[in-house]
């Protein structure tokens, strides 16, 4: 059964130049263990989609206007009092963020703010606390974890912040691990080995981990499934093996051909032309195929594209968008 | 000293690489780097023993002395500092020396009790409106806007003239008076510090609003907090003895630096001693708060600081 089960998430910005749809009906589920993939252009809705599960979205002028978010098959998280949401954030479903450099108060030592996470949620003595808290930094690669615990957040480098932030995020086992884009921040070495590390303590605690990232190499090497979203709607769904080699949307085709690659050195990269559309307007069909520069068939202008299941683990939105070739890519720009 | 010829130049070296060990087993916080800073600054380390030899010479001082500051002896009144009396006696024959120790009393006293009660009020009050946002905060502010549009003198001596005058509500009444500007600075600086991933973070880790405000949030701006703070303790103290001066403040026999400060003025041209001894002491506690103050500002945020 599925640890976590989203249905047709919507969460629109109410704001002054009209209604943002930013996520638009998106329903996906983690198992117990799994890693999820979601990925898409800025702007795609990934970020709030997960934001949304834990509250986490400003209100006003977001709201949560339908779905449903079932939790180990108990709790809707879309619809639960805030005291209930305090209780599970942090204990079951953590969160890591991007920017390892200011995730953490720079006022309090690293070992108050690992000690209070983990006593908000667990009844333990201070020294208890303490001696789980050097552990689980100890789990994440930091040595004399006994002595650095007492330093403060900018006496870490970034990579070892970053490190601190997910030994604060697994020091209670939570059952699903939310990273947003945890290694944009990084350089590309120590990207590998927080990766690795998240991957690592996910099998130590059987977490389910969803990793929001724009990066497709990272996504690639890390998750079972994955989503594409495009224009807060999912555009294509399936394992990782469905997505890269059995891909069937235009824009996750798209996406793909735009990865520079080590063989093509010098030759010109491909990219989609134009911009994501402007979420504030209605969009009645299609978003990608309404993409500047991008033509389409025209069949799905009016209504919107349904999500077609191609195998049992692959679903792919329908889109007659005949993707533009390189040579005409490079004449617009 | 030889050398091992099996050791390269760079092992013979290392024992000469010092660390400093203590540093490093405990974690240097913010406020210890800002306290290093502080140190360099000469004004501001004179300025803060100028002050704490205030406190002192104004609290412990009037248990030393021989005189009450009440004891008249009339026989004695209005002379020049001699031995007995070293700064003197004023119009009653109370000893000068002793009646600047307790005023100081007084006057520090408001400058500390009624920044405290404005800080507890005002960056409460701030940072609950700076996060929870939306119409609470703009309720919570046009209130405080509100409040800053009452002439602030007239409503201060209205209360004073309203109520008993007593020193506790001499203080009250400063503190709740001073407490706006704090909220406001406070608001401003908890709207941008709650967009910074730690709050975020500290959320996703299930906090209560409360702790976060309270654990996250406050510590945050207490640099600019306390920088404010020792600028508002000198102002606070100009107000107390301006209102001492209109004869609505502390009332006598019970002096404050303001009061002495008028009986000096009323006295001025023969006796100038009277008027200038705790013109004298006060004009220096200010002058020392506010570099001080400045100081602070320095080494708490060094990137502002000039040059």
């Amino acid at each position: 059964m599925a640890i976590l089960e989203v249905k047709d998430l919507k969460t629109y910005f109410h704001t002054r130049n009209g209604i943002v749809r930013a996520v638009d009906g998106v329903s996906f589920s983690v198992e117990r263990g799994e890693t999820l993939g979601i990925v898409g252009e800025s702007g795609s809705g990934k970020s709030v989609s997960c934001y949304s599960l834990l509250g986490l979205i400003p209100q006003p002028p977001g709201r949560i206007e339908s779905g449903q978010a079932i939790l180990d098959g108990e709790v809707d998280l879309l619809n639960c009092s805030e005291k209930t949401l305090q209780g599970i954030r942090g204990k079951k479903i953590s969160m890591i963020f991007q920017d390892p450099m200011t995730s953490l108060n720079p006022y309090l030592r690293v070992s108050t703010q690992l000690i209070e996470a983990l006593r908000m949620h667990e009844r333990l003595t201070k020294k208890e606390a303490l001696v789980r808290s050097i552990k689980a930094l100890e789990e994440v690669g930091i040595t004399e974890a006994s002595t650095r615990i007492q330093f403060y957040p900018h006496e870490f480098s970034g990579g070892m912040r970053q490190r601190v932030m997910i030994a604060m995020a697994m020091i209670t086992h939570p059952e699903i691990l939310i990273a947003d884009e945890p290694t944009t921040a990084l350089d590309v070495t120590v990207q590998a080995q927080i990766l690795e590390l998240i991957k690592e303590r996910q099998a130590a605690n059987n977490s389910a981990v969803i990793l929001i990232t724009h990066d497709l190499g990272v996504v690639a090497g890390m998750c079972d499934r994955i989503n594409v979203m495009y224009a807060g709607k999912i555009v294509e769904s399936g394992t990782a093996d469905d997505i890269f080699k059995r891909a069937q949307h235009p824009y996750t085709i798209a996406l793909q051909r735009s990865i520079p690659s080590l063989g093509s050195k010098g030759s010109p990269l491909y990219t989609i032309p134009g911009l994501p559309p402007d979420l504030s307007k209605p969009i009645p069909g299609d978003a990608f195929a309404m993409r500047e520069g991008i033509k389409s068939g025209g069949k799905w202008d009016q209504t919107p594209p349904p999500l077609v299941q191609v195998s049992d683990t692959h679903w792919v939105r329908e889109s007659d968008v005949i993707l533009p070739t390189l040579e005409e890519v490079l004449d617009v720009r | 000293m030889s050398i091992d010829p099996k050791l390269s130049p760079s092992e013979s070296r290392l024992p000469d690489v010092s660390v400093d060990l203590d540093s490093i087993e405990s974690g240097t916080s913010l406020w210890q780097d800002a306290w290093h800073r502080l140190r360099k600054n000469h004004m501001a380390l004179i300025s803060f023993w100028i002050l704490v030899f205030m406190a002192v010479f104004c609290f412990v001082g009037p248990f030393l002395s021989p005189y009450d500051h009440r004891d008249n002896d009339l026989e004695q009144t209005l002379m020049s500092p001699h031995l007995q009396h070293p700064f003197g006696t004023d119009d009653l024959g109370r000893d000068q020396l002793t009646r600047v120790m307790v005023g100081g009393r007084v006057s520090l006293g408001v400058g500390i009790i009624a920044t405290a009660v404005s800080l507890l009020i005002g960056v409460t009050y701030g940072a609950t409106a700076a996060y929870v946002g939306g119409k609470t905060d703009a309720t919570m502010m046009r209130f405080v806007d509100v409040l800053y549009a009452l002439p602030f003198t007239i409503f201060v001596i209205l209360l004073m003239t309203l109520f008993e005058r007593s020193i506790v509500l001499l203080f009250v009444v400063i503190g709740a008076v001073e407490w706006l500007t704090m909220a406001r600075i406070v608001r401003g600086q908890v709207l941008s510090l709650k967009e910074q991933e730690f709050v975020e973070a500290a959320v996703s880790l299930g906090y209560s609003t409360r702790r976060i405000i309270l654990r996250h949030i406050i510590p945050n701006v207490l640099g600019v907090v306390v920088v404010y703070a020792t600028l508002t303790v000198p102002s606070v103290m100009l107000l107390e003895s301006f209102l001492s001066f209109l004869g609505l403040g502390v009332q006598p026999p019970m002096p404050s630096w303001g009061s002495l400060i008028k009986l000096g003025a009323d006295n001025m041209i023969l006796f100038p001693h009277l008027l200038l001894i705790p013109a004298f002491f006060f004009s220096l506690t200010l002058f020392s708060l506010n570099f001080l103050g400045d100081g602070l500002r320095d080494a708490l945020d060094p990137k502002s600081s000039k040059d």
